[in-house]
C-alpha cells in the first residue's frame, strides 16, 4: 500500500519538479552549491570529524561535483538522511544528487524514477569469524550459529547462499547493528554476516581486530553509487564523469600531487582529460578545467579510497573488486574523448 | 524526711547502642531480621556495581588523545578523549566556528533571565518576566539565525547538539503552555463549537505518536508542498513538537480546572468579574498551583523527547553523539559506551535540576495550604 502511494506521489511530483523548474545545473549554479543527501553516518562512507565536517568516500564525491561545477570543492552542503527519507529527499527536490551508499537494483532503478551514475564502490555481504576458530572460507560454515540483522535483505541472502550450498546454518537476529556486534564479540555465533565494508567497519570496535578475519566469499551484489532524478540527463552525465574523471585520472597516474605539472604533459590522453585540448566541459556545461579542478582539488579514485576506507584510513579495506581493471579488479572507466 | 532526695542524680548518657553512628545503623538499617537481609543485600549490589564503575569511568579511563589508538591499550576503561574530541560538536553541532559565540552569549543571556526570575525577593520581577518571555526569544533568534544586523546567516541545517535540544525544548514549552491553556478552557467552556473543536485538536493529537508527527512532517509534507518551495525543517519541527505538547499540556491544566470547586466561579462572578478576569484571577491561579507536578513531568518528558528528531535527520544531542561514533578515527570497544554514559550524565543533570525547581516552586506556592 505505501509503495504504491510512494509510487503516484512520485509520478506526480516528477511531472511537476519537470514543469516547474529548469535544469538541475541551473538550479545548482543559481543557488551557488551542490546539496547532497549523505547518510546519517557510515564509517569510512559519509561521518562526521573531530571538526563537524563531513568525510567519506560518498562525501568525497559530492565535493568532487562541486569542484567540476565551481572550481570549489566545499560549495556543497551535506542533508544526513535517513534509509526511510533519502529517496523522498530525492524526489522532492531537497537534494540534488543522492550519495549515501545506496545499491543500485533494477525495481529503484525503473519504479522509483531515479538513474544510478556509475559504481563508487562494489560491495557484497561477507562472513567474518574469529581467527581461532581456524575457518579459511565460507563452505567450512555448515552447522555454525550466525549472527544477523532482523528484517533485512541481508537475512534472506544468508539463507539463499546455505541453502543453494546445501550447508545447514542457525540464525541469531538482532534490531540493531551495535546489538549484532557485541553478539558476536561475547561469542554467541560463530560468524557475523553483513556487507564487507560493514565488517570491516565494525571489526574496529572489537576488542581484538586482528583476531578476526573477514572470509574471502562475496555471497551478494551491492552496487554503491550516487542517484539522481530521472529526465535530467546533463545533470546525470555531470554526476557520471565526475566519478569517471576519478578513474581515468587513476588509471593514467594523475594525482592531486602532480595535476598542476601535467597540464603540458605530451599525452594526449592527459592532455584531453585535463582540458589542454579539445573542449570536453561544453557538452556538459561545465568549463574546460572541470576535470583538472575534481583532481586537483580532490584527487584521483585511489586517493578518495585510500584516505576513507582504504590503506591509509583505520578501516584498511583491501581494494579487492574495487581495484582498476588494470589491476585485477572491475572498476573501468569510459574514457575521455 | 530522709527519704527523699535533695541532690539530682548525675545525668548518665543513653545507652550506647542507641545515639550515634551505631544507633542510627540500628534503627535504620537493621531493626528487624527482614531489614538486615534487605541491608546486606543492598550493600553487596553497590559492592559489585559501584566500584567496577568507578574503575571503568574515572581509574582506567583514558582521558587524553587524539584519535583512536589512545583508547586502544590494553584494559583501557572509558574513552573521555572521545568526548573531549567531539565537545563542540555535542553542544553546537556542526553550527559555524566563528559564530559560536552567539550560541554562548544567547544562552547566557537565557540562563541570566531565568535565574533573576527564580530569585523570589527580585526588584523588578515582572520585568524581567515580561523581557524573557517577548524580547529575548527575538534577541536569541536574531543572534541564532544572523543574516541582520551584519550577523553572518547561520542556517539551521547546521544547528545540532545540545543547542538544538534546547531550542527544540524551549519553544515547546514556551508555546505549549499558553496554548494549553486555552485548550483547557475550551474543551470546558459552555459554547459547543469551542468544546468540540477543542476535544477534537486534543484528542487528534494525542493519539498519534510524536515520530509519526515528526515523520510527517519531514516526509509526507515537501511531497504536498510545490517543487522547490523549502521550508524550513527545523521550523517544521518545531510546530510539530509545540502543537503535539499543547495537546498534553492542556489536559494537564483541565485536571487542575477540575479540581477548583464551584463556589469559586460562583464567587468570582459574583463580585462581578467576567468570564478572563475569573479566570486569570481566581481560577487558574489556583488550578496551576495544583498541578506542578503535572506540568513539569509534561516539560521533562518532552525535554526527553525532542532526542526524537533524530528521525527526520536533524542531530540533538543525543544525535550528535551518535553520528559520532561513525567516525573511523575514533572506532574502539568503548566509544559507544562512553558516548551513551555522557549523554545520560548531562540528561539526568537537566532533568533532575527541573525537578527540584519545581519541588521548590511548589513548596513556595502552598506555603498557606500545607499541612502541619
Amino acid at each position: 500500500m505505501r509503495r504504491y502511494l510512494l509510487l503516484a506521489s512520485t509520478a506526480a511530483l516528477i511531472a511537476f519538479a519537470s514543469a516547474a523548474s529548469a535544469t538541475t545545473l541551473d538550479d545548482v549554479k543559481k543557488k551557488g552549491f551542490v546539496q547532497c543527501g549523505v547518510s546519517q553516518g557510515l564509517k569510512g562512507f559519509s561521518s562526521p570529524d573531530d571538526k563537524g565536517g563531513w568525510t567519506g568516500i560518498d562525501v568525497d564525491l559530492c565535493r568532487a561535483i562541486a569542484a567540476a561545477i565551481f572550481g570549489d570543492p566545499e560549495k556543497v552542503k551535506f542533508t544526513p538522511l535517513s534509509a526511510k527519507e533519502r529517496f523522498t529527499a530525492l524526489q522532492s527536490g531537497e537534494i540534488d544528487v543522492l550519495s549515501r551508499n545506496t545499491t543500485w537494483a533494477l525495481s529503484r532503478d525503473t519504479a522509483l524514477g531515479f538513474d544510478f551514475r556509475g559504481v563508487i564502490y562494489y560491495d557484497g555481504q561477507g562472513f567474518m569469524v574469529r581467527k581461532s576458530s581456524g575457518v579459511k572460507s565460507a563452505k567450512d560454515l555448515d552447522g555454525a550459529s550466525v549472527c544477523v540483522l532482523m528484517g533485512t535483505s541481508t537475512s534472506l541472502t544468508l539463507a539463499d547462499y546455505f541453502r543453494s550450498n546445501n550447508m545447514k546454518y542457525e540464525p541469531i537476529t538482532f534490531e540493531k547493528d551495535d546489538e549484532v556486534v557485541a553478539a558476536y564479540e561475547s561469542g554467541r555465533c560463530d560468524t557475523y554476516t553483513t556487507d564487507r565494508s560493514g565488517l570491516y567497519a565494525n571489526r574496529l570496535t572489537l576488542k581484538d581486530p586482528q583476531e578476526n578475519i573477514v572470509l574471502p566469499e562475496i555471497i551478494s551484489k551491492e552496487p554503491l553509487g550516487p542517484v539522481v532524478r530521472h529526465g535530467d540527463n546533463q545533470w546525470g552525465d555531470i554526476v557520471s564523469w565526475t566519478l569517471y574523471t576519478m578513474l581515468n585520472a587513476e588509471e593514467l597516474g594523475l594525482n592531486s600531487g602532480n595535476v598542476a605539472g601535467m597540464r603540458e604533459s605530451d599525452n594526449p590522453e592527459i592532455r584531453r582529460v585535463l582540458g589542454t585540448e579539445g573542449k570536453f566541459g561544453e557538452g556538459m556545461g561545465l568549463s574546460d578545467d572541470w576535470a583538472y579542478n575534481i583532481i586537483a582539488k580532490v584527487g584521483n579514485y585511489a586517493e578518495m579510497f585510500d584516505r576513507n576506507v582504504g590503506k591509509d584510513s583505520p578501516l584498511g579495506i583491501p581494494r579487492g573488486l574495487n581495484a582498476l581493471y588494470t589491476q585485477g579488479g572491475i572498476q573501468y572507466a569510459p574514457p575521455i574523448r | 524526711m530522709s527519704f527523699v532526695r535533695d541532690t539530682y542524680l548525675v545525668e548518665t548518657p543513653p545507652p550506647g547502642m542507641n545515639v550515634g553512628v551505631l544507633g542510627w545503623l540500628r534503627g535504620n538499617l537493621f531493626s528487624s531480621a527482614s531489614n538486615t537481609l534487605l541491608t546486606l543485600f543492598g550493600m553487596y549490589v553497590l559492592w559489585t556495581v559501584v566500584p567496577p564503575l568507578i574503575e571503568w569511568a574515572l581509574l582506567d579511563a583514558v582521558w587524553q588523545g587524539s584519535g583512536r589508538e589512545a583508547c586502544l591499550v590494553e584494559g583501557a576503561g572509558a574513552c573521555w578523549a572521545f568526548v573531549a574530541a567531539k565537545f563542540g560538536q555535542f553542544i553546537y553541532g556542526t553550527y559555524t566556528f566563528e559564530e559560536r559565540w552567539r550560541v554562548d552569549l544567547a544562552f547566557l543571556a537565557g540562563a541570566l533571565t531565568v535565574g533573576l526570575l527564580m530569585i523570589e525577593r527580585m526588584p523588578g520581577r515582572r520585568y524581567i518576566a515580561v523581557f524573557g518571555l517577548l524580547i529575548y526569544p527575538v534577541i536569541a533568534y536574531i543572534l541564532l539565525t544572523g543574516g541582520r544586523f551584519g550577523l553572518p546567516e547561520v542556517e539551521t541545517t547546521l544547528w545540532g547538539g545540545l543547542l538544538l535540544t534546547f531550542v527544540v525544548a524551549s519553544v515547546g514549552i514556551v508555546v505549549s503552555f499558553p496554548l494549553g491553556i486555552v485548550l483547557a478552557l475550551g474543551r470546558r467552556s459552555q459554547m459547543p463549537v469551542m468544546r468540540v473543536l477543542s476535544v477534537i485538536y486534543i484528542e487528534a493529537w494525542r493519539g498519534v505518536p510524536l515520530i509519526t508527527v515528526l515523520f510527517m512532517a519531514s516526509v509526507m509534507l515537501p511531497l504536498f508542498l510545490p517543487a522547490g518551495t523549502n521550508f524550513d525543517k527545523l521550523l517544521r519541527v518545531l510546530i510539530g513538537v509545540a502543537l503535539f505538547s499543547s495537546a498534553y499540556m492542556a489536559e494537564v491544566v483541565r485536571g487542575g480546572l477540575q479540581a477548583i470547586p464551584r463556589g469559586q466561579y460562583e464567587a468570582a462572578s459574583a463580585l462581578g468579574l467576567g468570564f478572563w478576569q475569573a479566570n486569570l484571577l481566581i481560577i487558574m491561579p489556583q488550578a496551576l498551583r495544583l498541578v506542578i507536578p503535572g506540568i513539569v513531568n509534561t516539560f521533562i518528558g518532552l525535554f526527553k523527547d525532542t532526542t526524537l528528531v533524530m528521525i527526520v535527520g536533524l542531530f540533538d544531542f543525543l544525535g550528535s553523539i551518535q553520528v559520532n561514533f561513525s567516525d573511523a578515527n575514533w572506532a574502539t570497544p568503548q566509544t559507544a559506551a562512553t558516548g551513551y554514559a555522557f549523554a545520560a550524565l548531562v540528561y539526568w543533570i537537566i532533568c533532575y535540576s527541573m525537578s527540584r525547581y519545581s519541588m521548590r516552586l511548589e513548596a513556595r506556592l502552598n506555603e498557606g495550604t500545607r499541612r502541619a
